[in-house]
Order: C-alpha cells, then structure tokens, then sequence
C-alpha cells in the first residue's frame, strides 16, 4: 500500500492527526513500524512523526522521572540518573537498534518484545496522552492496548529506584549476549532489606502483553526475601498467565522455566 | 507517490536528493545517492550489514525513514578509508582474515566504529555487544571481535580517531 509520511513540530498536531485517521500510525524510532513498511503489506495508509523536543525529553524532579514517549534506549543509558533503567535498556536489541528504539514504541511492542514495558509494569509507571487524553496507570493503559493505537503517548512517568536491591530485571534468551527473550521479568520490591510491602513482579512474554503475576506478588507481601519465599513465589508465578507460543520458545517451555528463573532472581539479585 | 528533498551529510560531502514517501536510508544510500557500501541483508533490523552512524551512533539503515535524517551527518563504509590509505580498522579485518564472503564486513566496521569512537579501549565483552546486532555467517565471529581489539587500546593515532 503507498503511503504517506506527515511530520508535525507540535505533538499536540501530530496527536490530532493521528487521532483523526483510523489508518494512521505513529512512527516513534521506526524499528518496527518501518519492518512492516519494508515488508510492503502494512496494515496503515499513514505515517505520523514530530520533531517536537518535548517528546524526546527526560525530567527528572525530586524522586520522579518523566521519561518522553521518543526518548531512545540509548538516551537512558547515556543518563547516569536513570542507572536503575539500564540493565533494562541494555536488553533491547543490538546498539543500532536501541539508538533508534523509544520508551513509546516499546509499549506497543508486541510478544515476544516490550522488555522495556515489562519494566515499566513493575515499577508502576503511569501513562501521559497528548492533547486532553490524561493520565492512566500503565496497567489500565496496557489493558486497553488495542484501542490505544491512535491515542499519542506523550511521555511516561514514574519514581526512580534508589536502592538497588527493590528494583531487579532479567531477560532471559538462547542467543547471548543479544536475542530476542524467552521471557523477561522485573520485579519491584520495595522494603526488600527487610520485609516487603507492595511486591510487583512483572513478565514479559508469559502473555500477549507484559503482565503482572499477582500470585508471586501474593506469596511476597509482607515475606523478608529467603529460599522458602522465593520458592513459594515461584510456585505461585503462573496463577492466570497465560504464555505465548513462538519460534523462540513454546508455551509448555515458557510454563517451566518462569518460576525457576523467578527464584533466581530472588535469591541471586 | 509524493517525493521529497532530503539534505544530508553523507561522508563529509553534502547531498540532496528526492525520497518516496516511506523509503528507507538504505535503499536512498544504494539507489539514490549511489553509496553501495552499506549491504540489503534482511530490511528487517536483524543482520546488521545495513549498519551506518547517524550523528555518529549506529543506526540500522532498512529501519530509517529516510527522510528522518534531514540535516544529519550520516557516515557509511566509504567514509571511512583516506584516499589509498585503509582505516584501521579496515587494515585489521583485511589482515586478521576478519572477512570470508564480505557481506557483514561494511555493518561489522561501522559498529566497530561506533564503539571504539566512544570506547577507544574496550573489554572482549564491550566488543561482543557492540557487534550483537550484526550477523556473520562465515568467520564464526573470533576473528572479527579480535581485529577490533588489535585496533583498540593503541593510541588514537593507530586508530587514527576522526
Ligand atoms: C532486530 C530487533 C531486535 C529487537 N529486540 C528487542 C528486544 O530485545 N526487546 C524489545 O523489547 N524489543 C525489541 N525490538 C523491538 C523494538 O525495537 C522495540 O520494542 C522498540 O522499543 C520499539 O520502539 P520504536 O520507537 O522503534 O517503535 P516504532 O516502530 O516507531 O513503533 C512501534 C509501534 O508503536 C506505535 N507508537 C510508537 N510510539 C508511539 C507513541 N508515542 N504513541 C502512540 N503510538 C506509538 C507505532 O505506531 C507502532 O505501532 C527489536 C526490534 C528489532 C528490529
Ligand atoms: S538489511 Fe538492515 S538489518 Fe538486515
Ligand atoms: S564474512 Fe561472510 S557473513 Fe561475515
């Protein structure tokens, strides 16, 4: 299909522009929208794009951080602030990938991508739309993915991660150091020298999109980190998930190694 | 299909020239500005060999809207010899027998680049992730990640930084 190509330098007009045309896409770093557009069979007649600095801005005020929806893997990782973001950041593809890839486009990354959205899931993120859309947490904005698509995400914003050991991220793949995961796992835990309180432990690939395992969180709460913990948490991470069959690895595959992987990262940090 | 004016720099030199509406920076480098060096593999992000730096960072060029790079600095395998003289980091490939069929050489020196020009003395993994995202099917890999290393940690004249 042909198509054409609008650069906005407001994001509010680009918002507009994608929210009034059903076949338009918005083009963030492009890694996945220009493979479909490569591949000549795209589902979309238009490409939407800004050059609005905003979009590609990262604030960070007290202890929150508002990340743009254009701000690119390689971004955080060039941001010492955002240490806690790295290992995540660093997970996605290859360097000339992450040079290009953006927060906004991973949230849209379908299975077995969105690492960086698995992340965001755990550490409670809340979504910002342009225009009048508002704010939603990242969970009631990744429940409503599908009908999201012509809806601009501005920015995403959520509390920075001082103390290392709350905050932990694996992804797990066959190709080291790069490939594409089998799963990924982030897991919030906040108090985790001691006992914790408000667990939430996030995978990706375990489902069509990234979700929270509310079993594992269960079994956390109000537990101080030890073998047994950790393996009841494991035990119960498959409670309602309901993992992806690919090229990469089968659902039978994914069930049996989640909860293994889970308790490593637990127990090993 | 509407055509557009581009304005870039490509290896130093300005360029203009007119895009499709869609058309990706590798197809515009081979076909419209005539630069063969950067190599069609997948158009899909996975081998590599399109590989080019964008203001200096890599960047897949099949998934670069060309019309993205309006005003940057965009550098390829054929900026990267001087006159007759061979950059570094092609000397070493060339040496190391870092190339068998070729087709990966242009996208492996480019992310070579990438890194060593922010990292001139990288570790054995620094040099593994700076090429993840490039496939080569013939050398297995070793001789390349050690060409690059012959070339990192010797002084920026070796490397010959520009
Ligand atoms: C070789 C390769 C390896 C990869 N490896 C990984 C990996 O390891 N982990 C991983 O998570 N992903 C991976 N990806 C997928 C992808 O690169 C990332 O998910 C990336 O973050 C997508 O961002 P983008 O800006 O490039 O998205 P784009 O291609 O620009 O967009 C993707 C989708 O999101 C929509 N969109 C983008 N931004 C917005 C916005 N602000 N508002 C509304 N809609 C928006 C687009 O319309 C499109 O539908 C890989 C891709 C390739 C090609
Ligand atoms: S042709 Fe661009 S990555 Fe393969
Ligand atoms: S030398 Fe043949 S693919 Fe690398």
């Amino acid at each position: 299909m042909a198509i054409t190509v609008e650069t906005h330098d407001r994001l509010d007009d680009a918002a507009r522009a994608l929210a009034s045309d059903q076949n338009a896409r918005f083009h963030g770093g492009g890694t996945l929208v220009m493979r479909t557009v490569n591949e000549g069979d795209e589902p979309f007649s238009k490409l939407v794009l800004t050059r609005d600095p905003a979009y590609r801005e990262i604030r960070s005020s007290g202890g929150s951080v508002v990340l743009g929806a254009g701000v690119t893997m390689s971004a955080i990782l060039a941001n010492r602030e955002l240490s806690f973001l790295h290992p995540v950041a660093r997970s996605v593809g290859g360097p000339a990938i992450r040079s290009a890839a953006t927060v906004g486009g991973n949230l849209f990354a379908e299975a077995p991508y969105g690492d960086f959205t698995t992340a965001l899931l755990a550490l409670g993120a809340s979504v910002e739309i342009a225009g009048s859309g508002g704010q939603s947490s990242i969970d009631d904005w990744l429940r409503d993915r599908d009908r999201n698509r012509n809806r601009l995400v501005r920015a995403v914003s959520l509390d920075r991660v001082s103390d290392d050991r709350s905050f932990r991220f694996r992804k797990i793949s066959r190709v080291k150091p790069k490939g594409v995961s089998i799963l990924s796992i982030a897991a919030y835990l906040p108090g985790s020298g001691s006992r914790i309180t408000g667990a939430r432990i996030a995978f990706g690939n375990m489902a069509e999109k990234p979700v929270r395992s509310s079993g594992a969180e269960r079994a956390l709460d109000g537990q101080s980190i030890n073998e047994q913990v950790a393996e009841a948490a494991a035990a119960a991470a498959l409670d309602g998930l309901n993992p992806v069959s690919d090229a990469i690895a089968s659902e039978w595959y994914r069930r049996e190694v989640a909860g293994v992987h889970l308790k490593r990262l637990l127990i090993e940090g | 299909m509407t055509k557009k004016p581009v304005q870039f720099q490509l290896n130093g030199d300005q360029k203009a020239t007119f895009v499709d509406d869609g058309q990706n920076l590798l197809d515009v480098l081979r076909r419209g500005v005539g630069d063969l060096t950067p190599k069609f593999g997948c158009a899909q992000g996975t081998c590599g060999t399109c590989t080019v730096l964008i203001d200096g960072q890599p960047h897949m060029s099949c998934l670069t809207l060309a019309e993205t790079v309006e005003g940057k600095s965009v550098t390829t395998t054929a900026g990267l010899e001087n006159g007759a003289e061979l950059h570094p980091l092609q000397k070493a490939f060339m040496e190391q027998f870092a190339a068998q069929c070729g087709y990966c050489t242009p996208g492996m020196l480019m992310a070579a680049k990438a890194l060593l020009d922010t990292n001139p003395n990288p570790t054995r993994e620094e040099v593994v992730e700076a090429i993840s995202g490039n496939i080569c099917r013939c050398t297995g890999y070793e001789a390349i990640i050690n060409a690059i290393l012959s070339v990192a940690g010797n002084s920026p004249q070796r490397y010959g930084v520009r």
